[in-house]
């Protein structure tokens, strides 16, 4: 009797979680698919299946294309500064791990990463300001021509991914503490007595050995990167609010294409883009991974 | 040495944000001083009097605050137990599930909002914390990091001897499980939390009305406003960062924890 009804408990406690996964997540995933497929437009009455036709239209969309050079440039800039970044300060804050700073470092570096986005967006808005910001009167000071850092096109992707690292920084450091902290220390015993320096020791056994780590920090860091929209929204978007300054990123564009010209359709076949980089990403993280595992 | 370049970058890093703190108390003549003063000379809180009345500012942190905790009660309540029901019975339909939880954790929130936005709109809750909350009820993160937990720190054998005893399912999770997954909870709490607080994009689309913003989107659209000047952003900025800096100086350690064990996932 008692044995019969074992297996009540288990399905009756996942029941709610189950319906709302399938209701917020399964759903709306599957008619993303969907929606791609199809003429999908608020005012027409007809949303007739079209097969690959928004993707076709989104090869020869300038704005789109515009969007995903944007994005990936974002993406891989944030990328190329964090990591190395990270690791050396990774490297540094062990070293002091007994240090009484250790906490007060690992807190200053780490707390960008935590505090709210748009204010911590506002922040920069005003270093890059081209009138009142300290980054222009700091230029002037030194003999240089002030620049319009937030209403250059080229300039104000780089303040975006200047911003996107400051914040991604953090994350990419407490990550790498932990890898560090997992270190066999004998092996930098046995190194230090063959007379390897400290940056050697860096160089020929951190790096190396932290490699799956670095691989996880890369692909969080991209595949955040692929999604930016906040902080390109807040850093270009000026005091009109005028459309032509902003950093068109992917989201920003599918945001346009379904609320502003009604094409739910065609904006879920750049959401299905947008999901088959992350998708490959992912893959190539756990194709890595398996090979390390491997070897 | 090595302290003097991590004190250099630490000083750098929160740089920005000080200043940020330091202009709300500015007059708009000490603002454009160089170089930038740290303490104000002439500290005024006009700029927060200024915001105040130019905006529902408390209301939009308010409605944040309920958003945030209604949505980390829920993930916490979703992932404790099913957590625990997929770290602890073993029936076939359950790898099922939890290989569809791994697997949706990999598809960014951006790619399904659209969809999920008409829902909100059919179930007509938009612009309410309902809608808001609707995208922020499970997180797929949670359920894994509290199966791990409950795989690595609850004994089979402690669950046994409470069933042997008499205890009922519901009473063994209540009072055996819960209390032991309390640090985990703590960690998967906070970063619940932040990832509310934090949030933009959803809030964007589903509370449109100045009554329904979230602080994240008031300050962000109060900031394309015809008449905001740098004082005024900066002290509604200020008043948003400094909850969530004391916040965090709070739970250092969970916020650590929490994040580094999202590193951990293999």
């Amino acid at each position: 009797m008692v044995q019969r009804k074992r297996w009540m408990f288990p399905l009756f406690a996942i029941l709610p979680t189950l319906v709302i996964f399938a209701y917020v997540r399964i759903y709306p995933i599957g008619d993303t698919l969907r929606l791609s497929l199809h003429k999908w437009d608020i005012l027409s009455k007809n949303k007739p299946f079209i097969g690959l036709a928004n993707f076709e239209e989104l090869t020869d969309d300038p704005l789109f294309r515009e969007a995903l050079l944007n994005t990936t440039v974002i993406a891989f800039g944030v990328l190329i500064i964090t990591i190395p970044l990270a690791l050396v300060l990774a490297a540094l804050i062990y070293h002091r791990t007994h240090s009484r700073f250790a906490g007060f470092y690992e807190a200053a570096i780490f707390i960008p990463h935590v505090v709210s986005l748009v204010p911590a967006a506002m922040a920069w808005k005003w270093i890059f300001d081209a009138r009142l910001g300290p980054l222009n009167a700091l230029l002037t000071n030194a003999g240089f021509a002030p620049k319009s850092w937030l209403f250059d096109p080229v300039l104000s992707v780089i303040c975006v991914i200047v911003l996107c690292s400051w914040q991604a920084l953090g994350y990419a450091v407490i990550i790498y503490l932990v890898g560090f902290k997992s270190l066999p220390n004998s092996l930098y015993e046995a190194a230090e007595l063959d007379g390897a320096s400290a940056p050697q020791r860096f160089w020929y056994l951190s790096i190396p050995l932290l490699k799956p780590i670095t691989l996880y920090v890369s692909v969080v860091t991209l595949v955040s990167g692929f999604n930016v929209y906040a902080q390109a929204f807040v850093l270009a978007s000026d005091a009109q609010g005028a459309p032509g300054r902003q950093v068109r990123v992917l989201v920003l564009d599918m945001l346009e294409n379904s609320f502003r010209n009604y094409r739910v359709g065609y904006a879920a076949s750049e959401a299905v883009v947008l999901l088959a980089i992350v998708l490959v990403l992912t893959l190539i993280q756990f194709r890595l991974l398996r090979e390390k595992g491997r070897s | 040495m090595i302290d003097v370049v991590l004190t250099a970058v630490c000083l750098l890093m929160i740089l920005p944000l000080v200043f940020l703190v330091s202009n709300a108390f500015k007059t708009p003549q000490e603002m454009l001083a160089w170089p930038p003063t740290v303490i104000p000379n002439d500290p005024t809180v006009a700029n927060f009097k200024a915001v105040l009345g130019d905006t529902p500012l408390l209301r939009w942190i308010g409605n944040s605050i309920m958003f945030s905790v209604l949505s980390t009660v829920c993930i916490l309540a979703t992932s404790a137990i099913t957590g625990y029901i997929l770290g602890k019975f073993r029936y076939r339909v359950l790898n099922i599930f939890f290989a569809i939880i791994l697997a949706t954790a990999i598809v960014p929130f951006e790619v399904y909002m659209i969809p999920l936005y008409f829902q909100a709109k059919a179930l007509g809750i938009l612009n309410t914390t309902w809608g808001l909350l609707l995208g922020y009820l499970v997180m797929s993160f949670g359920i894994f990091l509290i199966r791990q937990n409950v795989i690595h720190s609850i004994p089979d054998e402690l669950l046994e001897a409470a069933r042997i005893d008499g205890a009922g399912e519901l009473w063994i999770f209540w009072r055996i499980v819960l209390p032991l997954l309390r640090g985990a909870l703590g960690a998967l709490g906070v970063l619940a939390f932040f990832q509310a607080w934090t949030a933009f994009a959803w809030p964007l689309i589903v509370a449109t009305t100045r009554d329904s913003y979230t602080i994240e989107v008031g300050l962000a659209l109060f900031q394309t406003g015809f008449t905001v000047d740098l004082g005024r952003l900066s002290a509604a900025s200020a008043l948003v960062l400094i909850p969530s800096i004391t916040l965090f100086v709070l739970l250092r350690r969970n916020f650590v924890q929490g994040v580094a064990s999202t590193g951990l996932k293999e």
